[in-house]
């Protein structure tokens, strides 16, 4: 599988994460992400074809509730914790382009 | 070292004052933890308050629970409303969550009386809490070594007498690394039975909450209280707890105990002694020892360094500066998110959202992370035969005593390491803990760690209690 991993993807990784790392991160995460997936390539050696995956440790699914109305948390409690809010709101910088 | 359950006993019976007692656990935090750095936050006031509750309630008569007046620390990535839980990350600083965590409203409702929020590795990524945004927690036994993490506030805080009990959470080793190297007990449960409500998510199919105590006693109560299906987690075992305190004078004899023949290299020749002397003891109590062998161990590492960033990074996406924490200021939103979390996250963090990012992105997804669960199924089935053999396994907790600041900050893969014997366990969701069982190199606690089956609890303790009668 796995080829080393370069500058380029790491910087197009870092994109994907919504991080934006700084030139001397970039170099850094290379050359220590390089090496873990160098050590990462011992499971190469695995024939695995035929195993079926583990999600979870603990087989539970579709884990509903029965659909009656419930308390939840206290609106203005939960708002007071954001960094910015209008009318009740969570405010954001603008989503497309500058010129608003 | 005041046992928590003879507080509870003494506050209950009206011969000790919950007062009393928390000043006295307060006086000695005042004592020592500017060396120490265990906590992020200590709650005084609200602390007093609710001791001062206990009291009037006992002299009223009226009924409390089996933790009354018993001061605990909690890892500051559990939500106690109001006060400020950080995760030990800039990018929560000062957040103060709008609810509590279940098992921070189930140790209320037993009287316990919540003294603290501990430090931990930012996000519980790491094996030291040098990765703490807040500095390092130091180990009460030398100051020059690191507590092990990432739950090491809350093991400082016990080993240091600070308070009887605290919980930590548990993800590849974060209770029972730092219980090792701080010399006290340590108990990961099965997956799924605490609650993971409120307890601020890592690696959701790996994260578990547990106990630190001084004795295998007192983990047990801490244990059952916390322990029980929750509805407000999707993944909690619908069915009760097993009773733990119950079987503990109950003895080994007749078990079977598993030795892992082909146990990873790497352990310090002190740790392998104190294992073989934790082997003798239960011989010695009338259990037998079984071989064993678990040959997909050694993938253990590159299984839940792909699983454990990847889930990480899909859990820590919700750090955008848009609901709570910080937000960096930006003239447009994706601006704003990426500015947010370069500003807020340290690099253990980053390190790992981009590994996991790596590993759950197109083109990589299938040699990587799709790999990785194939390998958590291996290892999975590796235990499952194991356990027709035996009814517990014994291995070293952590491959060395703790170690000094700094000695494995420039390689991350190193301290990575750290976590080789507590990582199998966490892939396979079973339950494991750490019993002291003497010292090592430079008379420095070594820990013995018991593994069981899924919710092997009793079992298990069964064999913590015979180890801590023999150490």
């Amino acid at each position: 599988m796995s080829e080393s991993i370069s500058q380029e993807i790491v910087v197009k990784v870092s994109r994907l994460a919504r991080l934006n790392l700084t030139p001397a991160e970039i170099e850094r995460m290379t050359s220590q992400l390089a090496g873990m997936l160098e050590h990462f390539r011992d499971i190469d050696a695995l024939e695995l074809s035929t195993v079926e995956p583990m999600t979870q440790p603990y087989p539970l699914q579709n884990v509903l509730r029965d659909d009656v109305e419930a308390p939840s948390l206290d609106h203005d409690e939960v708002l007071s914790q954001a960094p910015s809010t209008e009318s009740g709101r969570f405010r954001v910088p603008p989503i497309i382009g500058f010129d608003v | 070292m005041q046992k928590l359950v003879d507080i509870a006993f003494g506050v209950s019976n009206g011969s000790l004052s919950a007062s009393d007692v928390v000043e006295q656990h307060l006086a000695r935090i005042e004592t020592r933890e500017s060396e120490i750095h265990a906590f992020n936050c200590v709650t005084a006031d609200q602390a007093r308050q609710d001791a001062a509750n206990i009291d009037a309630d006992v002299k009223a008569g009226k009924k409390v629970g089996v933790l009354a007046g018993v001061p605990i620390a909690l890892k500051d990535n559990m939500c106690t409303r109001g006060v400020a839980t950080t995760c030990s990350s800039k990018i929560l600083e000062g957040w103060k969550p709008p609810y509590d965590a279940t098992v921070v409203s189930k140790l209320r409702a037993a009287g316990a009386i919540i003294i603290g929020k501990t430090n931990l590795d930012e996000f519980a990524m790491g094996s030291s809490t040098e990765n703490s945004a807040f500095g390092p927690t130091k180990n009460p036994h030398d100051i020059s070594r690191v507590p092990g993490g990432s739950s090491g506030g809350s093991a400082a805080a016990v080993s240091a007498g600070f308070v009887s009990g605290a919980l930590g959470s548990d993800t590849g080793g974060s209770i029972r690394q730092p219980a090792a190297l701080c010399g006290v007990v340590g108990v990961k449960p099965t997956y799924g039975m605490v609650s993971r409500y409120g307890l601020v998510a890592f690696a959701s199919s790996l994260d578990q909450i547990g106990p630190f105590a001084n004795d295998v006693r007192d983990a047990a109560t801490l244990l059952e209280v916390i322990a029980g299906h929750d509805p407000m987690d999707s993944t909690s075992i619908p069915q009760p707890a097993p009773s733990l305190v119950s079987v503990l004078d109950h003895g080994v004899s007749g078990m079977r105990i598993g030795k892992v023949t082909d146990l990873p290299e790497g352990c310090e020749p002190d740790v392998l002694a104190r294992l073989e002397a934790a082997f003798d003891a239960l011989r010695a109590a009338g259990a037998t020892i079984v071989d064993i062998e678990l040959p997909s161990i050694t993938y253990c590492l590159t299984a839940y360094y792909l699983i454990a960033p990847a889930e990480a990074s899909s859990n820590l996406a919700r750090y955008d500066g848009v609901r709570y924490g910080l937000r960096i200021d930006s003239p447009d939103l994706n601006a704003m998110y990426a500015a947010t979390r370069e500003a807020g996250f340290g690099d253990e963090v980053k390190r790992r959202i981009m590994l996991g990012t790596y590993a759950l992105s197109a083109g990589y997804y299938d040699a990587y992370y799709g790999k990785a669960l194939k390998v958590r199924r291996l290892i999975s089935d590796d235990f499952a035969r194991a356990y027709k053999k035996t009814d517990v396994v014994l291995t070293p907790t952590t491959p060395s005593v703790a170690f000094k600041f700094g000695s494995k900050t420039d390689d991350p893969l190193a301290m990575y390491l750290c976590d080789l014997f507590t990582i199998p366990t966490n892939l396979a969701g079973h339950p494991a803990m750490s019993v002291p069982f003497g010292t090592g190199a430079h008379s420095l606690p070594v820990g013995v760690q018991v593994l069981a089956p899924t919710l092997g609890e009793q079992a298990m303790f069964r064999v913590a209690a015979e180890l801590e009668r023999a150490s």
